[in-house]
């Protein structure tokens, strides 16, 4: 199972993320992550979503086919930028207290708030970057991890993500989907 | 034809400038979008519109459908005979609920309809309010898409949305739910405001660049091919495509296939129209696909019930698919040479590029009819002294021998044994002259649907054909035929007391357990007179036609109670899951399959035993 990652833009309107999530849920594909908001374009949410599938053609052309969807398109293996924040509450004793700080400002991160039994750290960074931290700190006992999910971003101009895929060439012996088999 | 071309400047009761209700100016959208005919049931939340309607009934005619199922089939019915929308309307809660069947049913085979729903003020929305139920939220996976409207101002704009994105692309349903309070907002309405549907883009009429290099391949593969096939569907009858896909066929001389939706794309008895593929398709032309170099789909969505196991489908082929809606190509079989375009324009760009060479695949042509011909289309059956005195098989005799002579007919099935026999037996001419619920499959659809599209095209006779199951899910729609005084319905019911279907997979691969699929019904004849109907009752081979007949000439809504042989089966048949030339031919065949089965189980665990030696 590839993890795939699709930038979209859609309408900001109640129950947009409710038809994009049914199509998904309908055919059985799980979320990795969904990381949605403003758009430079007033009215217009541009979104991240993380989706655990192994060809994602097909799920790209239903989702396209959601009115409220302006556009879509597959940048897993187009050159982007990827960053996802994490929240992380950290138990931190008087002696592991420095090690923490140490190994944050290290990774990129940064100390966000001391308490008296913990601190919360953040990190921006790449999502394998942020997975490597996160595993960093559990030894020291991760109280609460939040984190945004992917955001996704293509270099350069964007790619035909407003333009409709109204021609479409199927790949030459492209193989089904393997529910159908 | 009750309808007109769609009219912006139809005159309406109140002056342009005056305010009204947003009811009023739902009724006004309507009208403005061409709608001349409303399936509907009152109710409620949804009492301000028709309150409203009474206003413009010179121009809206409403039908007050005995459920809104109906009423949500009649408006398919509708759509199906003419490629119009159909519009139905029911109240909130179980009103909107009850449309759910004709909604996902539409959804599956490609129809036009707009379906408008009341629903409760917008205060309460999410309170759990009396008669609220969420429609908009339920009817997300079955609509193209679908607006809850909360603002009278913006019933202009949505209306002529749904419409557009209704019968666009590949046609299909769309939900508009408004609000009790909207309907009764008082507002000037503004006409001129333009859609706003950024992300909407279905395929164009004129194919783009991409899609002309798509079709030279196409062309250029069919050009190499020595056996190709044409597979078409429905998208080829709602393209307006069956002139030029005959025109295309006479000119390449490649033989044509037609899925069950696809039935009247060619017709039957044209020398390049094979007949109908799949489940229970003929041999032949199963047989053909199994064989064929090169399929050339157009208009139909490689349905289950067409390829059976997938995988196994059209093996030899390089498969060449053009469909309007991008997302059904490569779906569920994988496609060489992808075209996203409509079925009509894509064959008229073909043609003129192909050679004209009708002789060109005599030989395969000629394969293709030495199987039909020992395959025998029209004998899968089996009579004999056991047997009943009318045979399912001579009820659709009969109705050929009429209808042969007429053009001013369809018939639209229900779901099940009949249906199929339907397909296979009636003799299609025409695009829509069948209208059949396909993909969803529901059972109830032809009595409303043949009201539908009675009312749809007065000229024409319609002839629903049910079994004696479907006939009673949907019967409380003969009271409302006759009192919208339709004389151009007929229903025949081909009665053989069971869930026919269900019964012959019960006898075929559950031993005979006939669980819960006898059913007994009421005397149909006699509840036909109670609804102000002619009813009739025939048992014998010999009284079908004339029944037919009279039926025909008679001026009013009839149902014939056809009393058929009980335990029919549709054949050929491929069994679930199996490759489509793995076909079951008749009773016979299968208990022959059957047992070999079984010896070949047996000698597999006999052969087990014998290499695991005896038990130490």
């Amino acid at each position: 199972m590839t993890v795939h990652t699709l930038i979209a833009l859609v309408h900001d309107r109640p129950g947009v993320l409710h038809r994009i999530v049914t199509l998904l849920r309908r055919r059985g594909y799980n979320i990795v992550s969904l990381a949605v908001g403003r758009s430079e374009t007033p009215g217009i949410s541009r979104l991240t979503l993380a989706v655990g599938v192994e060809d994602a053609t097909q799920v790209v052309k239903q989702l396209d086919r959601l009115v409220e969807v302006i556009g879509i398109a597959d940048a897993t293996h187009a050159p982007t930028v990827v960053r996802e924040t994490a929240l992380i509450k950290v138990h931190a004793t008087g002696e592991t207290l420095t090690s923490i700080a140490e190994a944050a400002v290290a990774a990129g991160g940064q100390v966000l708030d001391f308490g008296p039994d913990e601190m919360i750290v953040e990190i921006t960074e790449s999502p394998e970057r942020v997975e490597q931290f996160v595993g960093d700190m559990r030894p020291f006992g991760i109280a609460e991890l939040m984190r945004t999910g992917r955001l996704a971003m293509m270099r350069g101009k964007t790619p035909r993500v407003l333009e409709a895929p109204n021609d479409y060439r199927a790949q030459a012996d492209g193989a089904p989907n393997e529910e159908a088999a | 034809m009750i309808d007109g071309p769609v009219q912006h400047d139809t005159p309406i009761a109140a002056p342009a400038t005056s305010e009204r209700t947003g009811a009023q100016v739902l009724c006004e959208a309507l009208i403005r979008e061409g709608v001349r005919v409303l399936f509907g049931v009152p109710g409620g939340c949804i009492m301000p519109f028709y309150h409203a309607m009474w206003e413009y009934r010179d121009q809206l005619r409403h039908v007050l459908v005995r459920h809104e199922q109906g009423g949500g089939h009649a408006a398919e019915g509708y759509a199906r005979a003419t490629g119009k929308v159909g519009v139905c309307i029911g109240t909130s809660g179980p009103g909107a609920t009850n449309l759910v069947t004709p909604i996902a049913d539409a959804w599956m085979d490609g129809t036009p309809l707009v379906a408008i729903t009341g629903q409760v003020p917008s205060h309460l929305l999410g309170t759990d309010a009396f008669q609220e139920t969420d429609i908009t939220g339920i009817t997300v996976p079955i609509t193209k898409h679908n607006y809850l409207v909360t603002n009278a101002a913006d019933i202009p704009r949505v209306v002529r949305e749904a419409f557009h994105i209704a019968q666009t692309g590949r046609p299909g349903p769309v939900l508009i739910d408004i609000t009790k309070d909207a309907q009764q907002e008082r507002l000037v309405p503004q006409w001129d405001v333009p859609m706003d549907l950024p992300g909407y883009h279905p395929a164009t009429r004129r194919a783009g660049p991409q899609a002309m290099q798509a079709i030279n391949e196409a062309i250029a593969t069919l050009l190499e091919a020595q056996r190709p096939l044409v597979l078409a569907g429905n998208g080829v009858i709602q393209a307006g495509g069956t002139n030029a896909l005959k025109r295309f066929a006479e000119r390449t001389g490649i033989p044509v296939v037609t899925t069950l939706q696809g039935l009247g794309a060619m017709p039957h008895d044209h020398p390049l129209s094979l007949g109908m593929p799949g489940m229970h398709g003929w041999v032949h032309v199963n047989r053909a696909i199994q064989r064929c170099d090169v399929l050339f789909n157009i208009g139909s969505r490689f349905d289950d019930r067409v390829t059976g196991k997938a995988s196994t489908f059209a093996p030899h082929a390089r498969i060449i698919h053009v469909d309007i809606d991008a997302a059904e190509i490569g779906k569920l079989v994988a496609t060489h040479i992808g075209v996203v375009g409509d079925a009509r324009d894509v064959l008229e760009t073909m043609t003129p590029r192909m050679p004209v060479q009708p002789a060109r695949y005599t030989a395969w042509r000629d394969e293709i009819a030495a199987l039909r011909a020992e395959h025998l289309p029209r004998q899968h059956y089996t009579r004999s002294e056991r047997t009943a005195p009318l045979m399912p098989q001579d009820v659709f005799a009969a109705f050929n021998a009429v209808a042969d002579t007429r053009r001013d007919w369809r018939v639209v099935t229900d779901v099940g044994q009949h249906q199929m026999w339907a397909a296979q037996l009636i003799d299609w001419q025409r695009a829509r002259s069948h209208i059949t619920s396909g993909g969803a499959g529901t059972m109830g659809f032809a009595v409303p649907a043949a009201m539908g599209a009675a009312i749809a095209d007065p000229t024409h006779t319609v002839w629903a054909i049910c079994g004696d199951g479907g006939f009673q899910m949907t019967a409380c729609e003969l009271a409302t035929i006759r009192q919208e005084g339709l004389t151009n319905v007929k229903v025949a019911i081909v009665n053989n007391g069971y869930l026919g279907m269900v019964r012959q997979w019960q006898q075929l691969f559950e031993g005979r357990r006939y669980s819960e699929t006898p059913l007994s019904g009421p005397d149909f004849a006699l509840l036909a007179q109670a609804h102000g109907w002619r009813g009739m009752t025939v048992e014998h081979a010999a009284n079908a036609e004339s029944a037919i007949r009279e039926a025909w000439a008679h001026n009013g809504p009839v149902l014939i109670d056809f009393r058929v042989e009980r335990e029919a089966n549709v054949f050929p048949m491929v069994p679930a899951g199996r490759a489509i030339h793995d076909m079951v031919h008749n009773e016979a065949h299968h208990e022959q399959q059957t047992r070999e089965y079984h010896i070949a189980q047996l000698a597999a665990r006999q052969d087990r035993a014998i290499t695991r030696g005896p038990a130490a």
